[in-house]
């Protein structure tokens, strides 16, 4: 027989299977239609995932995924529909670049303030579309979405030239002036040495790992245990019955969308404290966004979002070994994200059903076994 | 008579119950035939089953002597069956006929032909006697009359064959005998009405025959001639009906809760409640009775803290808590079980725990510090389930899986076990079967023995007259009249509620300064009550 834990792991892993092997078939069939060999372009890919350093390359992307999604995923939880996590860690890694710079901190400390001004900054500029929305009912999608423009369109744009590194004898770099090495975070190479070999090729495992990690700790904590947790999830889940249960609703407007906008602020940590170390004009954009599709693919489950993030990270990483060995190409990726996040939506509506009718029959089992 | 409808061996089943098992009986053609039975019985998969909305798993259905098999509402519209819903299907910013045609539309070179269709009406409304505007905006009409146009909506299509699910569960008295009037009206003109109640004296009034179902069976069908209410009360439910008495009295002196010239205005700045004042003592339940939407609504919204009045102020226990949020107002010692359970009591989605533990979240067990105690919150849920009966495997099942009674029982649960000194209760019992509305009302008299000041506002009349040791009637936003629920009956109170026993005579004072022992409330009653015994003679 079945035994009850079996089938509760086996509808909680039925649906994302089930959009993998969805995704899988309907992208092989894309990959036919143009012309390329699926069999061949998933060896390589693989193949290439398994080298060290493909690895690292998938970690460090991962690890902002991973942060963005938890920032999305804040929002969804109370219904919020935050879109502005892009226009929020681009607007923060902006400004901890510049306010970064202009700092002398010892070592550790000021990479930590750095993280701080992010954070602050991120959730400064959520809290607006927040304040927007419990003050005049703006529609927080409405003016996230104007937000991402104003931040990344007006303030970025307007203030960079500004703060362009002026380089002695008058020339300009192409970004911010860069942050002394007392603001870096120290990679994890050597750690991860200790398991496996020398890792070549100049790749470094960013060490905003921990803090990802330590951000997903810290959600699934605040989220299902804490007290504030459960009353933003209250409100999520149906506003006027957490009013009558005496949620101030408007209190967790505000806080989810700070909240959710200190998380969005560290997502471009990894970029700025362990690899450009300035904001430059090509600062990694639209990790917002996908962020997004990481919070629907892992439920704004704190373990479901590390695998969603890693699989991204992983299509990412492979769309270059695609171009580069003309298996494929590299857009494949993209529209393999785009299948399994489609598929993902639809099967965990169908598991969803199936979960729903399964509690139904138990209930009216009680229910009559109490009666008899 | 020729047969209308027959039923033999309906048999449906859900995935662990059976909502209908073997159901046999035969409708006539040109009478008025009651489903009576109790929630949960099965009466409303009998009528999806007649009107097509879902199959039966074995059995045979006829209409007019034909076996059919309806595989949707259309086909069972066409055998000439009209179903008129308990929640009305109505567009309400369109006219009665734009209403009646929607679906069906008459069409001239493609265009809407109200013409054609006034007359359809208007024949149809002459031959059942039913009148109504067809020009009207549905927005502008009563509960009665819209519940006419739903009734006209389906004889315009050409039934002869009527479902009515629960037709007066939203009128009040008065409407209920005009519906009557009309069911009389339409039986002259030779329809068969089916007409699902669980209402005995409604259903005795106007049914020729009573088939009364229990637990998915027909248990027998009985001509309405030869039972009493407590003879289908028996058949219902197997067993005595139970009864909303309370028994001596336990109101105290100390007063509980008092409610000081609360107004609430709406959005036009209108008063929705007008300077109402009461107070409620230490064991003492206070009735309020009114029709819906006569602002009794936005009085509790105001008590509990959910929107601030204009002006005036609650004390809870001599304390001034006006300016206290819902969640102080709840530490402080209110309880509220909010009047739709769905909208405003659960997390469907949640587990019965954390909708336990709803409302009392910030208190042990449910919590302790900033953490959410999730075994304290567990441990006292299956208290709640065991004390208060709430039928579930276990707690952390979803809220929606359980039974609207259960539901029920589990927000009432969550507020008494937390021992509030004020309890608010917006229609505790509303759509919950008769055993789960026993057990509701024993909870309610205990609380009430050990102290507990309630506020009830129900649409149940005889509850209302039962559960209550005084009863104010609301009507458009003011305190109108207080009665001695010992004096006074259901029809009276329907007469107040509808402003009927306002009207020819003064306003009534009794609204500004009411307590127990306000004497004008008194001749309202004695006076109330002898013109409806003249009303009777």
């Amino acid at each position: 027989m079945k035994s009850p834990l079996f089938r509760r792991l086996l509808l909680a892993f039925a649906a994302p299977v089930a959009a993998f092997v969805f995704a899988f078939v309907l992208s092989s069939i894309v990959l036919i239609l143009s012309g390329y060999n699926p069999i061949d372009a998933y060896g390589e890919m693989i193949t290439n995932a398994l080298k060290l350093e493909s690895m690292i390359d998938m970690l460090n992307e991962t690890t902002p995924l991973y942060i963005s999604g938890v920032a999305a995923a804040i929002g969804f939880r109370m219904n919020l529909f935050n879109i502005g996590v892009e226009g929020q860690y681009q607007l923060a890694a902006f400004a901890a670049a510049v306010i970064g710079a202009k700092v002398v901190l010892p070592d550790g400390l000021h990479m930590l303030f750095v993280m701080g001004v992010a954070m602050v900054v991120g959730g400064l500029y959520s809290g607006l579309a927040g304040l927007l929305k419990v003050t005049r009912g703006v529609n927080e999608v409405i003016s996230t979405i104007m937000l991402n423009s104003v931040a990344t369109l007006g303030i970025i744009a307007g203030l960079f030239k500004i703060f362009l590194e002026k380089k002695s004898g008058g020339a300009v770099g192409g970004g911010t002036t860069p942050l002394a090495e007392t603001a870096w975070i120290p990679d994890l190479n050597g750690f991860v040495e200790l398991f496996t070999r020398e890792i070549t090729k100049g790749r470094k495992l960013t060490g905003m790992l921990v803090v990802a990690v330590i951000v997903g700790v810290l959600y699934h904590l605040f989220i299902n245990r804490s007290r504030l947790g459960f009353d933003v999830r209250a409100t999520g889940m149906n506003p006027l019955a957490a009013k009558v249960g005496g949620v101030p609703s408007k209190q967790m407007v505000l806080l989810a969308m700070v909240l959710s906008g200190v998380v969005a602020g560290l997502v471009g940590m990894p970029d700025l404290l362990s690899r450009t170390h300035a904001y430059d004009q090509g600062f990694t954009k639209l990790r917002g966004f996908a962020g997004i599709a990481v919070a629907l693919l892992g439920r704004n489950h704190p373990g479901g979002m590390v695998g969603a993030a890693l699989l991204f990270a992983f299509l990412n990483t492979s769309s270059g070994i695609l171009q580069i060995t003309g298996t494929a190409s590299s857009e494949i990726v993209t529209i393999m994200q785009g299948i399994i996040l489609l598929a993902a939506v639809v099967a965990y509506q169908m598991v969803g059903q199936v979960k729903q009718r399964e509690e139904v029959k138990l209930a009216s089992e009680a229910t009559v076994g109490a009666t008899a | 008579m020729p047969t209308a409808i027959e039923l033999i061996g309906i048999t449906k089943r859900f995935p662990g119950v059976i909502a209908n098992d073997n159901i046999n009986f035969s409708v006539e053609e040109g009478e008025i035939h009651a489903i009576c039975g109790e929630n949960g019985a099965g009466k409303s998969t009998l009528m999806k089953i007649l009107y097509g909305m879902q199959p039966a798993d074995e059995g045979v259905m006829k209409v007019n002597g034909v076996e059919v098999n309806f595989s949707s509402p259309t086909d069972a519209i066409a055998a000439g069956i009209g179903m008129v819903h308990q929640h009305f299907m109505l567009a309400d910013q369109f006219t009665v006929i734009e209403n009646v045609i929607l679906g069906s539309e008459p069409t001239k070179h493609g265009v809407l032909d109200f013409d054609t269709a006034k007359a359809h009406l208007a024949n149809v409304g002459e031959s059942y006697g039913l009148t109504i505007d067809p020009d009207d905006f549905v927005t502008e009409l009563e509960v009665g009359e819209r519940q006419r146009v739903e009734i006209i909506k389906v004889l315009y299509r050409g039934a002869n064959i009527l479902i009515l699910d629960e037709p007066t569960a939203v009128l009040v008295p008065q409407e209920v005998e005009a519906l009557f009037d009309n069911l009389r009206e339409l039986k002259a003109a030779g329809s068969t009405i089916i007409f699902i109640d669980h209402k005995l004296q409604e259903v005795l009034e106007i049914s020729d025959r009573i088939t009364v179902i229990r637990r998915g069976k027909t248990i027998t069908t009985v001509n309405a001639a030869d039972v009493t209410a407590g003879d289908l009360a028996e058949l219902m439910v197997g067993e005595e009906l139970p009864s909303p008495e309370t028994t001596e009295s336990t109101v105290t002196d100390t007063v509980a809760l008092e409610v000081k010239n609360i107004t609430v205005l709406d959005e036009f700045h209108r008063p929705v409640v007008d300077d109402v004042s009461f107070s409620i003592h230490k064991g003492e339940v206070l009735g309020v009775a009114g029709i819906e939407g006569n602002g009794q609504g936005e009085l509790v919204d105001a008590i509990v803290g959910m929107e601030k009045p204009e002006s005036g102020s609650v004390w809870l226990s001599g304390k001034d808590v006006s300016s206290h949020s819902v969640r102080e107002r709840r530490d402080e010692g209110f309880g509220y079980v909010p009047k739709d359970r769905h909208e405003e009591g659960l997390l469907l989605t949640a587990p019965l725990w954390e909708n336990a533990a709803l409302g009392h979240q910030t208190k042990a067990p449910y919590s302790k510090g900033m953490w959410i105690d999730r075994k304290g919150s567990r441990d006292r849920t299956d208290e709640i389930r065991e004390r208060f009966d709430v039928r579930s495997p276990n707690a952390d099942v979803s809220a929606h899986a359980l039974s609207g009674g259960n539901q029920q029982k589990l927000i009432i649960g969550r507020e008494l076990i937390c021992d509030p000194k004020v309890m608010i209760l917006a229609h505790p019992t509303r759509g919950i079967d008769v055993g789960a509305q026993a057990a509701v009302w024993n909870e309610i008299r205990t609380a009430r023995a050990a102290g507990q000041a309630s506020m009830l506002i129900s649409a149940d009349l005889d509850e209302l007259i039962g559960l209550s040791d005084r009863i104010v009637v609301m009507f458009h936003g003011r305190l109108v009249a207080e009665l001695d629920p010992s004096e006074v009956t259901p029809r009276l109170l329907g007469s107040y509620m509808t402003g009927a026993a306002l009207q020819g005579g003064d306003e009534l004072q009794g609204g500004d300064e009411m307590d127990g022992s306000d004497e004008s409330a008194g001749e309202h009653t004695a006076s109330a009550m002898s013109e409806t015994a003249e009303g009777a003679q």
